[in-house]
C-alpha cells in the first residue's frame, strides 16, 4: 500500500510530466488561460492517460511481444490512444457541450499529446507490470492536471497585472513556466523511502 | 498629533518598509556578533545591486524612478537575499541574486505589488540550482575575521573545505543518514545524542540560535506595529513544531527535535519576513493558514527527504504557485450575503 502511495506521489510531484520531462507542454501553454477550462482539460488528460496506459499495456503485452511485432508499437499505441481521445471527446459532446465548447481543438489534439504517448512508450521502457503501468499513468496525469490548474490560477492573476508591453501574453507565461519548473525542482532527489 | 482614536496615519510603502529594515536589525545583529561583519559587506553589495537594478527596468519602462527607489521595496528584497544566502558566497553571486530578483522576477511581472514570486526567494532557488557548491559552504560561529571573509567576499581562492562546512541542518540529517545504517558506530543514537559535537549549540546550530532569536524579537515588532497578522508567521511555526514532534515523536533516531527545526536555517526569517510577502503570498485570513501550514509542510519534506540545505525557499515558491487557488476558495463572505 505504502509503495503505491509513494509511486503517485514520485509520478505527479517529483517525476512531474510537465515540469520534469518537459512533456505535454502544448495543451499546458494552450489550455492554461481559465481555471475552468484547464480542470476540465486536465479531467479529460486524466481518463485519455489512465485508460491509454491500460490499453497500450494489454497491446503491448498480449499482442506485440508474442507476436514479436515490436516495430508496430509506437503506430499501435498512437491507434489504440486516438481511439481513447474519440470515445472522450463523444462523452464530453453528450454530458457536457460548453466544456466542449471551451476545450475546442484541443480535446482531439489529446491524441497528440506526447504526455499520452511518452508514459505508455515509458511504462514499456521500464517494464512496468499491469498495476504498475495503471498507477504510473493515473499518476502522471494527476501531477499534469495539478500544474495545468496552478498554472491557469497564476495566468488568471497575470491578466490584470501591468506586465511590460514587450513581455505581456506568451513570453511572461513561459518565464512563469520556467519558474514554476524551478519551484518544483525542490523536490528533485526527495527520497521518501 | 493624532489625538482622535477614529484619525488613522496612513501607512505609505516607505514606511511600511522602513518598519521592516528596522525589525530585521536584531537578527543582523546576533548574525554579526556570532559571524562577523561579513554579512555586513553582503548586505551592501545586495542593497547596491538591487538600486541600480530598479533603477534601470524603471528608466526602461518609463516610470519615476525617485518615487519608486525610495519606496525602499528594493532594499527589502536585497536585505532578505543577504541573509538568506551563505554569507561566504563570492560577491558576484549576491550582485547577480539581486539583479535576477528585482529585474526579472520582480518587474517583468509590472513591479511592486505585481509578482506572483517573491522576488528573494527564487533568486535563492535560482543560484542554489546554478551553484550548489558555493551556495552551500556556511562557516561556524566565530570561526574567520574580517579580514578572511572580506578576502572570500572579493571573490579571493577558496580553500573553503578546512574552514567552512554544511549547516546545521545539513550536518544533522548527514549524521542521521549514516546512524541509520547498522555498520555505523552511532547506529541508532538519537537526534539530541548526535547534537553533541561543536557545530552545535543549545538548541540549533551554534550561533544561528541566537540569530534566529533576533528575527523572532523583529516578527513580534512586526506584529505590534500591525505590519503582519499573526496567521501566517502563528501557522507557520505551529505546524512546523507539530509536524516535527509527530515525526520526532515516532522515530527519535530518524528526525530532528522540533524546537532544532525552529531555531535552524530560515524558520524565523521565513516566518515573519518572507512568506509574510503581502504580494506574493495569501491574503484571506483563511488562507493564511492554508498557505503557511502548507509552506511549514513542505519545508520538512526537502529539509528531512530532500537533496537541499534548507526547504524554506522552495516552499515559499510552491506555495507562492498555489496562492490564486487557495485565494479563490477562500474568499469571505461579503458582509450582509449569506456564507456558502
Amino acid at each position: 500500500m505504502t509503495e503505491f502511495l509513494l509511486l503517485l506521489i514520485s509520478t505527479a510531484v517529483v517525476n512531474n510530466v510537465i515540469l520534469v520531462k518537459f512533456l505535454g507542454l502544448c495543451p499546458f501553454l494552450g489550455v492554461s488561460k481559465k481555471i475552468d477550462a484547464a480542470i476540465g482539460m486536465g479531467l479529460a488528460t486524466t481518463f485519455v492517460l489512465t485508460l491509454a496506459s491500460v490499453a497500450t499495456w494489454m497491446l503491448d503485452h498480449w499482442l506485440l511481444v508474442p507476436l514479436d511485432l515490436g516495430y508496430l508499437r509506437i503506430v499501435g499505441f498512437i491507434v489504440v490512444i486516438a481511439a481513447a481521445v474519440q470515445f472522450v471527446e463523444m462523452a464530453i459532446k453528450k454530458s457536457s457541450p460548453q466544456l466542449y465548447q471551451v476545450l475546442g481543438i484541443y480535446l482531439p489534439l489529446i491524441t497528440t499529446n506526447c504526455a499520452v504517448l511518452g508514459v505508455a512508450l515509458l511504462n514499456v521502457q521500464n517494464g512496468a507490470d499491469f498495476l504498475h503501468a495503471t498507477l504510473y499513468g493515473f499518476g502522471s496525469a494527476t501531477g499534469f492536471t495539478l500544474v495545468l490548474i496552478l498554472f491557469a490560477g497564476i495566468r488568471e492573476r497575470l491578466a490584470l497585472a501591468a506586465v511590460p508591453k514587450a513581455f505581456a501574453g506568451a513570453p511572461i507565461s513561459l518565464i512563469t513556466a520556467g519558474l514554476l519548473s524551478l519551484a518544483f525542482m525542490g523536490f528533485s532527489g526527495l527520497n521518501l523511502t | 498629533m493624532l489625538t482622535s482614536p477614529f484619525v488613522r496615519k496612513p501607512a505609505s510603502v516607505q514606511s511600511v518598509m522602513l518598519t521592516v529594515l528596522l525589525a530585521l536589525l536584531p537578527g543582523v545583529a546576533a548574525y554579526v556578533w556570532h559571524f562577523g561583519a561579513g554579512i555586513l559587506v553582503q548586505m551592501l553589495i545586495a542593497t547596491l545591486a538591487g538600486l541600480a537594478t530598479e533603477w534601470a527596468v524603471l528608466r526602461l519602462r518609463g516610470k519615476p524612478t525617485s518615487l519608486f527607489l525610495s519606496d525602499l521595496s528594493a532594499v527589502v528584497t536585497a536585505w532578505l537575499i543577504a541573509l538568506a544566502f551563505p554569507p561566504l558566497v563570492p560577491w558576484w553571486i549576491t550582485a547577480l541574486a539581486s539583479f535576477l530578483a528585482i529585474g526579472i522576477v520582480k518587474h517583468l511581472y509590472g513591479g511592486l505589488g505585481q509578482n506572483p514570486f517573491n522576488p528573494a526567494m527564487a533568486a535563492y532557488c535560482l543560484m542554489i540550482v546554478s551553484y550548489p557548491a558555493l551556495m552551500s559552504q556556511w562557516p561556524a560561529a566565530g570561526q574567520l575575521d574580517f579580514a578572511t571573509q572580506w578576502h572570500l567576499i572579493v571573490g579571493g581562492a577558496r580553500d573553503l573545505d578546512a574552514i567552512t562546512g554544511a549547516t546545521p541542518l545539513d550536518a544533522l540529517r548527514t549524521a542521521l543518514r549514516e546512524a541509520a545504517s547498522p555498520s555505523s558506530p552511532n547506529h541508532a543514537l538519537t537526534a539530541s545524542a548526535l547534537m553533541d559535537g561543536p557545530a552545535f549549540g543549545l538548541a540549533g546550530g551554534r550561533g544561528w540560535e541566537w540569530v534566529a532569536l533576533g528575527y523572532l524579537a523583529g516578527g513580534l515588532l512586526l506584529l505590534r506595529r500591525g505590519i503582519i497578522t499573526w496567521h501566517i508567521p502563528g501557522a507557520y511555526l505551529g505546524a512546523l513544531a507539530a509536524i516535527a514532534l509527530l515525526m520526532w515523536g515516532l522515530r527519535p533516531d530518524h528526525f530532528a527535535s522540533p524546537l532544532f527545526h525552529l531555531v535552524s536555517g530560515a524558520s524565523m526569517l521565513g516566518a515573519f519576513f518572507i512568506l509574510t510577502d503581502p504580494v506574493s503570498g495569501a491574503t484571506t485570513p483563511r488562507g493564511k493558514l492554508f498557505f503557511a501550514a502548507g509552506a511549514a509542510l513542505m519545508t520538512l519534506m526537502i529539509r528531512d527527504f530532500g537533496a537541499y540545505p534548507d526547504g524554506v525557499a522552495f516552499a515559499t515558491l510552491i506555495m507562492n504557485l498555489c496562492v490564486p487557488l487557495i485565494d479563490m476558495k477562500t474568499q469571505p463572505a461579503v458582509f450582509g450575503h449569506k456564507q456558502d
